[in-house]
């Protein structure tokens, strides 16, 4: 027995710490990542050229904005089903306030961002003041933003944009889409404050145990005012995205866009259950996801039949996850044992 | 000394009686009954066609399939756990039924086959849920993808026609009254007795509502889970058949959120999505009424547009008068 334990000990540290990467969830998912980039890249030479990256990349940019809020909220043990339902009300409300109501069109970008934080903090004042759980309140305000959106714009759609409204959409800024930088903007700075500010630690604390923080003297309330603000505000800033993007604004923008969303912060490794997760989890839970969307598509797979591939990593990926960590834990009891 | 005590005992029974009435008032159960009378009271007597035999049946007919489903979310959610790729689910097995109808299998495999798949394929969920540990909201994630994207590689997104004749099931009439309504009925009641008086059934409420004391008197949390799932696939089988028999075509594209709407039922019904309490007669109920009320705004001219909104207020008065319910329990308790 004491021959094995100071083996263990002495092994390098660098050893250590990168077998303690590749266990991480990122590690899986970044050799995921790597292994379908080339399984992809061998059976299609569509793939792995830039112009089709920095096309997905305009693709994916609309989940990113939102799943960056949502890896905060389901940190702190929530869930905010509601998204996909403020991006369709905040794109009826760009359009409807600048073709129905003639407000410039500047005005409305903003009304539009307005809306989203609006109703990110309706969720967030019935969940921290009264006391609802998210799952349904958000499941409520997901019928109901829809609802809005379609009682609205009685499901007319709005098109005949200026043209300099589809920079943000389809245009360029130093040769990179765009939304992509509002994206890179967006990750930088989530992931700044979530790993190296008191706010992003207070997040954790809450996620790990409520009571124990709300004791500790944070101001829990507030801190889920504030996520589920933003994540309403990300969406309706993911909608101004999408509505230049796409060139028109229709009622039903973004359904099940909460799926992919849970999907891509899930599958990044963030604990449904609050407490873990990193916004870089997340983004590769995004970038994996479209990669193999796309690749599928590109290598024959017929439109959204691409789906069952994430359903598929994203079941093996925690499955394997669990499985390391299982292992790790019954290796730690049994050193501990000696 | 004797009589005084029979008589101060007296008033007590009647006490109690006034008690249970209030309490059976108070349920979630009576409180969507009495909103669906009112319904059809109002919107009945501003326009009587609301309330024509014709208009009744086709409210039930539509949605009985969503009820069935919902009996099952239900016992889900009682246990504690989630399920959201019902909606897919439902799709794949009424494409199954189709499929088999159209290849010229006997009917009645046509309508067990469906249930049976339902059943295997909900297992295997909750094989992952209970054995495995995987929360149930994430395993339903993917299953949720995995069902879509295989019914539309295996579909092409194409509807099944030229079914066979005799196949319709929810279109048969005995004695009048469609069979979706035969079923929902059927259903509704057994389950709530099974749920009421099984061991199995009490079971499914020990587990959602305290897990730890679950175990400890003796009740396998896994094994009950398993179970949970393997009904509810029962249950969103059937609910398949009833949706893929209901049209002479059946569409590989399911009504979409048809889980959320599912989860609603349950939801406003009175099951409580942290686990542990709700009826599925209290989903039933709930499921008739979402409906009717859809039914009702077009006989109000109302646009139907504003379904989803009224829809959404519901869930939100359901939830807060539970939250208030609560509230006042603890502080009289």
């Amino acid at each position: 027995m004491s021959r094995v334990a100071p083996g263990v000990a002495n092994s390098p540290s660098m050893l250590s710490s990168l077998r303690r990467l590749v266990l991480s969830h990122e590690g899986v998912l970044l050799i995921i990542l790597i292994v379908s980039l080339l399984l992809l890249a061998t059976q299609t030479d569509r793939f792995l050229t830039t112009d089709n990256l920095l096309n997905q990349c305009r693709l994916m940019a609309e989940v990113g904005l939102v799943a960056l809020p949502m890896t905060y909220i389901i940190i702190t043990g929530g869930i905010d089903l509601s998204v996909g339902s403020i991006l369709g009300l905040c794109a009826i409300v760009l359009g409807v306030a600048w073709k129905n109501y003639g407000l410039p069109l500047e005005f409305a970008i903003v009304l539009c961002l307005f809306t989203g934080a609006a109703a990110g903090a309706v969720n967030g004042y019935f969940i921290t003041r009264i006391g609802v759980p998210p799952l349904i309140m958000t499941l409520a305000t997901l019928a109901l933003y829809r609802g809005f959106a379609e009682g609205v714009s009685q499901s007319r759609s709005v098109r005949g944009y200026p043209e300099w409204f589809y920079r943000f959409g389809q245009g360029e800024l130093f040769g990179i889409p765009t939304q992509l930088w509002f994206l890179i903007a967006g990750l930088l700075i989530t992931a700044f404050v979530l790993s190296r500010t008191v706010f992003g630690r207070a997040l954790y604390a809450i996620g790990h145990n409520e009571t124990g923080a709300r004791f500790a003297g944070l101001a829990v309330d507030r801190y889920k005012m504030l996520i589920y603000t933003l994540s309403g505000f990300m969406a309706g800033l993911a909608a101004f995205v999408f509505v230049s993007r796409v060139s028109t604004t229709r009622s039903d923008m973004g359904t099940g866009l909460e799926l992919d969303v849970i999907a891509a912060v899930v599958l990044g490794g963030t604990s449904i259950f609050g407490g873990t997760g990193t916004i870089i989890g997340t983004a590769l839970g995004v970038v994996l996801i479209q990669l193999l969307k796309n690749g599928l598509a590109l290598t024959g797979v017929k439109g959204d039949a691409t789906i069952m591939v994430i359903g598929v990593v994203l079941i093996c990926s925690i499955l394997i996850t669990n499985f390391a960590r299982s292992r790790q834990a019954t290796g730690k009891a049994a050193n501990s044992d000696e | 000394m004797n009589t005084t005590a029979t008589a101060s005992l007296a008033p007590a029974p009647q006490r109690g009686v006034l008690k249970r009435f209030l309490r059976i008032f108070a349920s979630q159960e009576a409180v969507l009954l009495l909103a669906l009378v009112a319904l059809f009271v109002i919107v009945g007597s501003i326009n009587p066609r609301f309330v024509a035999e014709r208009n009744l049946y086709s409210i039930f007919l539509g949605n009985a399939y969503i009820a069935v489903a919902a009996i099952g979310m239900s016992m889900v959610i009682i246990s504690g756990n989630i399920d959201i790729s019902v909606g897919s689910l439902i799709g794949v097995l009424a494409t199954i039924s189709g499929s088999m109808a159209v290849a010229g299998y006997p009917l009645v495999l046509c309508w067990l086959v469906p249930v049976l798949a339902g059943v295997l394929i909900s297992s295997f969920t909750g094989y992952i849920v209970a054995y495995l540990k995987i929360p149930s909201i994430v395993v339903s994630l993917g299953m949720l993808s995995i069902l879509k994207g295989g019914l539309i590689a295996v579909t092409s997104g194409e509807w099944i026609t030229d079914l066979p004749k005799g196949y319709a099931l929810a279109q048969l009439k005995p004695f009048g009254v469609p069979l979706p309504i035969y079923f929902m009925i059927v259903l509704t009641l057994l389950a709530a007795l099974w749920m009421r008086y099984s061991n199995t059934g009490r079971a499914i409420y020990a587990v959602g509502g305290n897990a730890e004391a679950a175990r400890l008197s003796g009740i396998s949390k896994q094994r009950t889970i398993m179970k949970v799932f393997a009904i509810h696939g029962g249950f969103t089988g059937i609910a398949a058949v009833l949706f893929a028999t209901q049209l002479s075509v059946i569409q590989s594209t399911v009504p979409p959120n048809l889980e959320l709407t599912i989860i609603t039922a349950s939801v406003v019904g009175g099951v409580s999505i942290l686990g542990g309490t709700g009826t599925v007669i209290g989903s039933t109920l709930a499921a008739v009424l979402l409906a009717a009320i859809g039914s009702s705004l077009i006989f109000v001219s109302v646009s139907p547009y504003w379904l989803r909104s009224v829809q959404g207020v519901l869930i939100l008065l359901t939830v807060l008068a539970d939250l208030f319910r609560r509230k006042r329990q603890r502080k009289q308790g």
